[in-house]
């Protein structure tokens, strides 16, 4: 089904989410990606707090190329989630709702969004010139030396997703690959 | 004896880099554009679709196709009888990378050591293959590669009894496996014999090759077609969201190897199989 969300996510509208809900997202959202992981865990492990308020909140896996001038940023596309998984679930466990990324997640990270009440989203891999365009700002919020690695803040209009894990450990990655060999075997026959 | 500049070397580099960031080759963007006409996924479909308006808007707009602009891996042919003036070739393909990325306003994506990760800032150094070669010209074949598909790529050193059944199992586990984390559509590079890294070098290689190009040897110009389409029964799809074009291209390169071994590589692309190739 097609829906478009206005963010922040909130409990109630992550249950209307369903694995394969193509989604229109409309608000703010935060990147972030391998190194700023990293190093929010850290922060958190040694008593220091993230650097921006997770409640509610939606991170894309994002590190763009630079803005040409006139422009809000460059190529935007997702970066693979895997990589991330092993710092989700303490991120899911205060108070993060959303992610966008592409690519599997591992089975904790699924129980963890089931248990907190999270999303999964995939952005198309490869798509980062058509993506930018429903950024309309972005702006460095913490760890600007990480470069293309450092969290922005971006405000997004319509950004095209696809609903690929819901709060009830539907994996679409799963259902469709199943779903697409069910129908075309029965067209071959 | 020709003399080639380091300056003019540079100025290549540079003018690649953003090249093979901005558009695909013919062969890449007409592979997707039949594979648009053929899906029959819902969501594989519409991802197709904004996949080929993506690629309208890099090439218009001059801004990089993906944002992964990757590493840059530059394969070198030199002519043996080709002088290079104005200091070395390595530096002088690097200021290339440095200017191109930077001029180009590509991701800065490499870090200096793999443990202690601090990015270089201007993207280099790259990956660097050298071959001496007849004649008076130097090739340079620049091919920018993602990292989303390159850690899903694989080695796989196979016994000689495991024969072309053992490539071919190795070949869609690699897939299967790289599924909706290596951006499918996919284009997927094999090598096959040679040893350790040189499979691995010609997995590479083969990945530079036009995909209108079939292997010159039989065999394996079949083996390319029968992998392409069990790869896309597989239904993984655009996405990974279910659908029939899972690969764009196979393509495999071959070399002699030792009698006690049969070594294949596996080396995964998206469908930004990136790479451009000029003769100076
Ligand atoms: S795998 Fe390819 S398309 Fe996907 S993010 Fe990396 S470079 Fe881009």
């Amino acid at each position: 089904m097609e829906k478009y969300i206005t963010l922040p996510l909130t409990e109630e509208k992550i249950r209307d989410l369903q694995a394969g809900d193509y989604v229109y997202l409309t608000g703010t959202i935060y990147t972030a990606r391998d190194a700023a992981h990293k190093r929010m865990t850290e922060a958190y492990e040694q008593g220091e707090g993230f650097p921006i308020d997770l409640t509610n909140q939606t991170i894309y896996y994002l590190g763009p190329t630079p803005a040409r001038e006139g422009q809000v940023i460059g190529s935007a596309g997702p970066t693979t989630s895997s990589r991330m998984d092993k710092y989700t679930p303490l991120l899911l466990k205060n108070g993060l709702r959303g992610m966008i990324g592409k690519g599997k997640r591992s089975q904790e990270v699924m129980d963890a969004m089931a248990e907190e009440g999270a999303v999964y989203f995939a952005a198309v891999g490869g798509a980062g010139a058509l993506l930018s365009k429903c950024i309309k700002k972005a702006e460095v919020v913490a760890y600007e030396d990480l470069g293309t690695e450092a969290i922005r803040r971006l405000e997004v209009e319509n950004l095209p997703v696809i609903t690929v894990i819901d709060c009830q450990k539907h994996n679409l990655y799963e259902t469709a690959v199943e779903e697409f060999q069910r129908t075309e075997s029965i067209r071959d026959y | 004896m020709r003399t080639i500049k380091t300056t003019d070397i540079t100025r290549n580099i540079r003018e690649m880099c953003m090249e093979a960031n901005y558009t695909l080759s013919p062969d890449m963007k007409r592979r997707l554009e039949e594979a648009r006409e053929q899906e029959s996924g819902t969501l594989g479909l519409q991802i197709l679709n904004q996949l080929s308006e993506n690629m309208k808007i890099a090439e218009a707009e001059q801004i990089a196709i993906c944002q992964d602009t990757g590493m840059a891996v530059v394969f070198i042919e030199l002519g043996q009888e080709v002088y290079i003036e104005g200091g070395s070739l390595a530096e002088a393909i690097e200021e290339g990378i440095r200017q191109g990325y930077q001029d180009g306003f590509l991701r800065k994506s490499v870090v200096r050591d793999p443990i202690l990760r601090e990015n270089t800032g201007d993207n280099t150094p790259g990956v660097l293959h050298y071959e001496i070669v007849p004649g008076d010209q130097l090739k340079l074949t620049l091919a920018p590669k993602g990292f989303g598909s390159e850690n899903m790529s694989r080695i796989s050193m196979l016994k000689p009894a495991d024969g072309i059944e053992g490539v071919k199992q190795a070949v869609i586990e690699a897939v299967s496996l790289a599924g909706p984390n290596a951006c499918p559509p996919m284009v997927v590079g094999v090598g096959i014999g040679g040893t350790f890294e040189k499979c691995a070098f010609l997995a590479k290689k083969a990945l530079t090759r036009n995909t209108d190009e079939p292997s010159n040897i039989p065999y394996v110009a079949e083996l390319e077609a029968e992998l392409l389409k069990r790869i896309n029964q597989l239904g993984i799809g655009p996405g990974g969201l279910g659908g029939k074009t899972t690969a764009l291209a196979v393509n495999i390169e071959t070399y002699p190897t030792h009698i006690a071994g049969l070594p294949v590589a596996v080396n995964i692309c998206c469908h930004v199989n990136r790479h451009v190739t000029r003769m100076l």
